[in-house]
């Protein structure tokens, strides 16, 4: 007896058994006899095992016949929705540069349902290895159309055959991909005669090897048998292949300019915890208060509901946020909120804040204000109706007096357009507008320590707001104090 | 430099403040209103911290892409409003089919369709009731002001990595877009770790993600499982605020904003001589049904929402519908005021008493 002896045995890619596989069988693959997919299952699995990369690389199996590939890989496996596999695979690329992700999809999945997501993870460059077989059907549903069906082919959904007119031209996948900048290589094979599979196994070689080296998304597409759904016999399959598919498909490379392109380097996190502090908290810019600090006056013991209004532009909503920053600055409980969305882009914009010591129930102010700021007239008539009756207007009267239908209210008013024009830039009325603000709240409600306070207020959150543009900072307190000058009551 | 922990931020950054001092390592978007600020914040502060930040074509893609991180064990999240998380939902299925654990922020609009983009809670359906194929759920936790934004994602990794499964935080377009005070938590010690199911390089190589599980016995199995473990969380997950519910004859229960007019509204109430109290959940998925069923003594409960009464469906089952339960509601983009709370809870009371 001569002993048994295994010259050409499975590659060590696979799993020496295939117990994922469910049935009694374990020792073979679920495909069709003739099915291109054992031989590029093969061709891959040599491959991660000779470049020693099994411990690092993922495949991601796709919906179609290759769906069950998890059941021979010697690697990560994960399964993605139809078409999905080049956005799970960007997932995984992205999360670890480390990983190896091989994208494996067939003509439905990646040409039809998710087309969109490979041209898009192409045109990325993600660091992907994407095996893209076409077979010109779809095999798993049972024989259907696929975007790569040769004209007059008969299938279950074109039983007289693929009309242009209708369901249009086979879709040429690689040179559609290698129109795109960013991908590095893009080669047609086909797994018909020993030749041409020899350099598909090539292929499959420089696309992994550009994975490794970090150079971006490579695609390799293999024109595959499937001889079950397209009623042939291994020989008439070999000549579609070569004779009928590579006539829409012409074999070759596509693109090849790895060579030329730097390997992908991708940041690495910070989560050391003083580091990320210092990256995401704000920088303390004033002294400020201690935390227990209150403002003594009655009026900030209760809740105080703002509205503020203009027309888009105006600076309305940052007006709104100096307000919100200043209560921040003094321990309020603020909420700013803006109107957000088409409002903003012309027309007028609006927001409103509150300031409480308590919890805030709603942060939106439609009713019952206790203060109205309205920096233009069809503001002030959109608004008025928010403000309580004996709530306080003021208003910015560059654009015209006030009118006398409001003048019954408690109104402040400023030309504060006009003279932050003068000062040299429009943004400035803001500032003068809460230089209005500090007038009304010291002729009316702040003890005498918090009149003083609220100019420090202001000016730390002038700071707290441009800190890092000094002269932004000096022009607005200016304006501050240019606005509590002229700040004027209206008598009535 | 000396830092400060106390910051004026909208919702919708306090969620990126929130996730990455949680240790998020890889944000996945895409721009929709009124999420956006989101992504936009996303975009500034992950790369800062060097971790992965990218607009993805589309909110499937999104979804897909955060599947990927996630399976490779890292802690991943996305983002948008309504529509995007319809488009969503297949990933999502798929997520909780492979059991991976993931950060989804929805803001809701108002809808169906293109709707508007002012806020409402009508996405309560697809989200709480799971909105995907297949027998699944996700934790579903509703912040109702920066704060909370800010606070939540790390409940939602530790919950979604403890019991692998997707969280949501759910909340509406003005929680969303409202700036608050925020107190911003501490770090994360260090880096989370990488689970041991993980596709990564410092794993076993046999790791497999996937959902599909070709005999039927195996499937029911999972299924099986899948369910034992939404028990478990049912059990042991339910949170909720309650706000003067113990004496309370009237219980008003209401999430995100509408959680917030709510509070207000029971002071109103309580100011009328109404016994007016309220019930915010926190966990929207598993409902905090142990905590309305403990308040036997209210004899009617309101459901404030933002829709045409989704929410009100879970109300009626925690008490098996043995008491009236209302719905005042605004839809389409309005919300709701405090006085019409008052104003129809007063009625409801009255129409009671007469």
């Amino acid at each position: 007896m001569s002993e048994e002896k295994v010259i050409f045995g499975r590659s060590g890619g696979f799993f020496p058994v295939f117990e994922r596989r469910p049935g009694p069988i374990k020792s073979n693959m679920h495909y069709c006899p003739g099915c291109g997919h054992g031989i590029l299952h093969k061709l891959i699995a040599e491959a991660i095992a000779d470049f020693g990369i099994q411990d690092k690389t993922i495949i991601i199996a796709p919906v179609g016949c290759a769906v069950f590939s998890y059941y021979y890989f010697d690697c990560f496996g994960i399964s993605a929705p139809h078409g999905r596999a080049p956005a799970v695979g960007t997932g995984l690329a992205r999360a670890n540069p480390d990983n190896l992700v091989i994208s494996y999809q067939g003509d439905g999945d990646l040409a039809s349902i998710g087309f969109n997501h490979i041209l898009q993870a192409a045109n990325r460059g993600e660091n992907l290895a994407v095996f893209f077989v076409n077979n010109a059907i779809y095999g798993m549903t049972g024989g259907q159309m696929a975007p790569t069906t040769l004209p007059g082919q008969k299938t279950q959904t074109t039983p007289l055959g693929r009309s242009v007119s209708s369901e249009g031209y086979p879709l040429k996948v690689s040179e559609t991909v290698a129109a795109l900048d960013a991908p590095v290589y893009v080669e047609r094979c086909a797994l018909s005669t020993v030749q041409k599979i020899r350099k598909a196994r090539l292929a499959i070689r420089k696309a992994l090897t550009n994975s490794i080296e970090r150079k971006g998304f490579s695609l390799v597409e293999l024109l595959s048998g499937c001889p079950v759904n397209l009623k042939m016999n291994a020989q008439d399959m070999n000549e579609f292949l070569d004779n009928q598919m590579s006539r829409y498909f012409p074999l070759g490379v596509y693109k090849d300019i790895a060579d030329s392109r730097d390997p992908i380097n991708r940041p690495v996190g910070i989560y050391q915890p003083e580091a990320v502090r210092e990256l995401l908290y704000p920088v303390r810019v004033a002294d400020g208060v201690s935390e227990s600090f209150r403002n003594p006056s009655r009026i900030f013991q209760s809740e105080r509901r703002i509205k503020l209004c203009g027309s888009g532009g105006q600076g309305v909503l940052s007006l709104g946020y100096m307000l919100a920053t200043m209560g921040k600055l003094r321990n309020f409980n603020v909420s700013w909120l803006p109107s957000y969305g088409p409002e903003m882009r012309g027309g007028t914009a609006n927001c409103s804040v509150v300031l409480s010591r308590d919890p805030i129930g709603s942060p939106v102010v439609d009713k019952e204000c206790n203060l109205l700021l309205a920096l233009n007239q069809p503001a002030l008539e959109k608004y008025l109706p928010t403000l309580k009756s004996n709530g306080i207007l003021l208003y910015d009267e560059s654009n015209g007096k006030c009118p006398d239908e409001v003048l019954e209210r408690v109104i402040y008013t400023l030309p504060a357009s006009d003279l932050a024009k003068q000062l040299g830039d429009l943004k400035y009325a803001n500032s003068m507008m809460l230089g209005a603000v500090a007038v009304m709240m010291c002729d009316l409600f702040l003890d005498e320590e918090d009149k003083a306070d609220f100019d420090r207020v202001f000016e730390e959150a002038i700071m707290d707001c441009f800190h890092e543009k000094e002269h932004v900072v000096k022009n607005n307190i200016k304006a501050f104090y240019i606005g509590k000058a002229k700040a004027k009551r209206i008598r009535n | 430099m000396e830092y400060t922990n106390r910051i004026l931020l909208k919702g919708n950054e306090a969620v990126i403040y929130g996730a990455l001092l949680a240790g998020c390592e890889c944000f996945f978007g895409y721009p929709i209103t009124p999420a956006s600020e989101i992504a936009h914040t996303a975009a500034r502060c992950f790369p800062k911290l060097g971790r992965t930040f990218l607009q993805a074509e589309c909110e499937i893609a999104a979804i897909n892409m955060v599947m990927g991180a996630a399976a490779n064990g890292r802690r991943a999240m996305t983002a948008s409003s309504g529509l995007g998380i319809s488009l969503k939902q297949e990933g999502i299925s798929y997520l909780s089919g492979e059991e991976l654990p993931a950060l989804v922020v929805d803001i809701m609009r108002a809808g169906p369709g293109l709707g508007n983009i002012g806020p409402e809670q009508s996405d309560y359906n697809q989200v709480v009731k799971g909105g995907g194929h297949g027998s699944y759920h996700c934790i579903v936790l509703s912040p109702a002001s920066a704060q909370e934004m800010c606070d939540f994602p790390l409940l939602a990794f530790e919950l979604a990595e403890k019991y692998r499964i997707v969280v949501y935080l759910l909340t509406d377009g003005v929680i969303g877009q409202t700036m608050e005070t925020v107190t911003l938590p501490e770090p994360l010690s260090k880096r989370a770790e990488v689970p041991a199911w993980a596709l990564d390089v410092s794993r076993p190589r046999t790791n497999l993600i996937s959902s599909i599980y070709l005999e039927h016995d195996d499937l029911e199995a999972l299924n099986k499982k899948l369910q034992s473990k939404y028990a478990e969380i049912r059990a042991n997950e339910q949170r909720c605020e309650e706000y003067k519910t113990q004496d309370a004859d009237i219980v008003l229960v209401g999430y995100g904003i509408s959680g917030r007019l709510c509070r207000s509204a029971v002071d109103e109430l309580r100011a009328k001589g109404i016994k007016a109290g309220l019930l915010r959940p926190i966990t929207l998925w598993p409902f905090p049904v142990d905590a309305i069923r403990a308040l036997g003594q209210a004899k009617e409960f309101i459901a404030v929402e933002m829709s045409d009464g989704q929410m009100i469906d879970d109300v009626k089952l925690a008490i098996n519908c043995d008491r009236p339960v209302h719905l005042i509601n605004r839809m389409g983009g309005n919300i709701t005021t405090i006085d019409e709370i008052v104003k129809r809870v007063t009625e409801i009371v009255g129409a009671k008493e007469a």
